[in-house]
């Protein structure tokens, strides 16, 4: 038997293994703990949080696509008081890291919520949401700004010792530039990508089947779109790159890993199986025992050098 | 794991031209279903569509668990060509259950189409108590109506088009029974399960007559365990999972 190291570093994090969830797949990690061993994952990303709750958008939430679905779930959440009291005590008892992802309307709040969280014990990591509107500029979304990005991922470096990542919007023109501007601000990893924005029309009703008429796009459709971004950012930048978008088996996985990312992040597969996580590590444990790959971070990049 | 398995379909069989019903061998390590629970089934061959879908418990028997599903879009078109022995991943029992009627209530059941899938089973447990207003569009579209009759107090039949039973809606003949009816209401209680307005209706009915209901809602699902938040009602309190806080809500709780 071939010894096999599948641990990761994403800064000064280290994981175990290179497989998270992805932020709003996998709710505050509880509701999976039923259906799988949450201290076999490299990291539970929890759902996005606010510094208040929020109640998110009216229904119809979500619609199905081809290989895929939209959501405008609307980042409803209980806030972080209320993650802090009742969900971390739970996830304290798992033998993984916990890397929170947050967001905010101002960047006053982004810096309020990463100070709030770095003082949790428990929390080894934060990922920013910059997918999100910035109500300050009234137009803008924080991550389709290089100037408005720079500013808020700066602002939130100050504010936290911990782990930072980045998670990138793929609604721009140059993804790399993006990724660049976050590295440059103090970015420790760049999570690549979130999910695109997208529509579907009723052509029985001749109205947007979503209430919030556009949602986030994500599952198998977006695969190319995602590791070709990823594939972009790892030349672009020097952090480490978490890459997702339509991960449902370990052959998925590798072929991020090959395109440059140290972790993949399994996000709408969780909601066609439970235990997609576990199935999907175990699909890259076999690749490597297939290919005699002795450590996992011999595969990262590995397309770039044809 | 036992509410995460595969199961296999016994039998898959049209009980109606857009209606099948389904009975899938379960693991005997699932958690018992009750009447209100719902299952998330794998239906498709590849990842178009990509997702489970959602259906209530039908009936439990020492086959299996049944299904009865209307044939509405790809996924049960799918379903519906699935053969016997194909193993299917189920996820299940999921959701809330109706809640039992105090010992000396009469359930007053309310279906609605497809809905009668839902409180068949909830039907069958009160032997010759409850009573069932069925509605649906003709006479063509009332499903296991026999079977119902075998067990249910009394089935009062309704459709849109008056070709069976009397014409209006379930909720009309609801409406009617409780104007007309001598024995006191704060006897009964009503369950139902149906389109929205139908259930919007039972709810103004039995909020007019003071009488406990609970209704069962339907929403888009993702993933049935309460994570992706896709399937949200609004309520008093705010948006509610109807795969984890329901699919059966008190009906005063929905902000309609």
């Amino acid at each position: 038997m071939v010894s096999m190291d599948l641990s990761v570093r994403i800064g000064s994090l280290e994981l175990k293994n290179p497989v998270m969830t992805a932020s709003g797949t996998f709710g505050y990690g509880e509701e999976y703990a039923e259906f799988l061993d949450l201290s076999r994952l490299g990291a539970v990303v929890v759902k996005g949080l606010s510094l208040l709750p929020k109640e998110g958008n009216p229904p119809p939430r979500i619609v199905e696509t081809a290989s895929g679905m939209l959501n405008a779930i609307g980042l409803q959440n209980i806030g972080i008081q209320r993650f802090i009291d009742e969900k971390i005590p739970f996830l304290r008892t798992y033998d993984t890291k916990v890397i929170v992802n947050f967001f905010g309307d101002s960047i006053e709040e982004y810096v309020a919520a990463a100070e709030r969280l770095s003082s949790v014990e428990g929390i080894h990591g934060l990922e920013m949401n910059i997918s999100c509107p910035n109500k300050q500029a009234g137009w803008c979304i924080f991550g389709t700004d290089p100037r408005v990005t720079t500013e808020v991922v700066g602002a939130v470096r100050k504010a936290t010792k911990l782990p930072l990542i980045v998670k990138l919007s793929p609604n721009v023109t140059d993804i790399s530039l993006m990724a660049k501007v976050a590295e440059d601000a103090g970015a420790d990893a760049l999570s690549v990508i979130n999910t695109l924005t997208g529509m579907v029309i009723d052509i029985k009703t001749r109205r947007p089947k979503l209430a919030n008429r556009t949602g986030g796009l994500s599952g198998p459709a977006i695969k190319p779109v995602a590791v070709r971004m990823v594939y972009e950012v790892f030349k672009a930048v020097k952090v480490p790159v978490i890459g997702m978008g339509g991960i449902m088996h370990g052959d998925d996985a590798i072929e991020f890993l090959l395109a440059g990312a140290t972790a993949v992040a399994v996000g709408t597969a969780n909601f066609v199986n439970p235990n997609a996580t576990i199935d999907i590590l175990d699909g890259i444990m076999a690749y490597m025992k297939d290919g005699k790959v002795e450590d996992i971070n011999l595969l990262r990049g590995a397309a770039h050098a044809i | 794991m036992s509410r995460y398995f595969k199961a296999e379909i016994q039998e898959n069989r049209p009980v109606h031209t857009v209606h099948n019903l389904l009975t899938l061998n379960v693991p005997v390590s699932m958690p018992e279903p009750r009447p209100g629970q719902f299952f998330m089934i794998e239906a498709n061959k590849g990842t178009d569509p990509l997702l489970k879908r959602a259906f209530s418990l039908f009936r439990k028997t020492g086959q299996g668990v049944q299904i009865l599903y209307r044939v509405r879009g790809k996924g049960t078109a799918i379903l519906k060509e699935m053969k016997k022995g194909t193993l299917l991943e189920v996820l299940g029992p999921l959701g809330t259950c109706y809640p039992l009627p105090p010992a000396d209530a009469v359930p007053l059941v309310i279906a609605g189409g497809i809905g009668i899938a839902s409180v068949f089973s909830f039907v069958e447990q009160f032997s010759r108590r409850a009573i069932v207003f069925y509605g649906a569009r003709t006479k063509d579209d009332l499903l296991m109506l026999d079977e119902l009759q075998g067990f249910a107090k009394e089935v009062r039949v309704s459709t849109d088009d008056g070709s069976a039973g009397t014409k209006g809606t379930a909720a009309d003949s609801l409406r009617h029974f409780l104007s007309h009816h001598a024995s006191p209401i704060t006897h009964h209680c009503i369950y139902a399960c149906g389109p929205h307005l139908l259930l919007k209706a039972v709810s103004e009915i039995a909020g007019a007559h003071k009488i406990p209901s609970y209704v069962s809602m339907e929403e888009h699902m993702a993933c049935g365990i309460g994570a992706c938040l896709g399937c949200v009602v609004k309520t008093r309190d705010g948006y509610a999972r109807v795969c984890k806080e329901g699919p059966v809500f008190e009906a005063r709780e929905i902000v309609w």
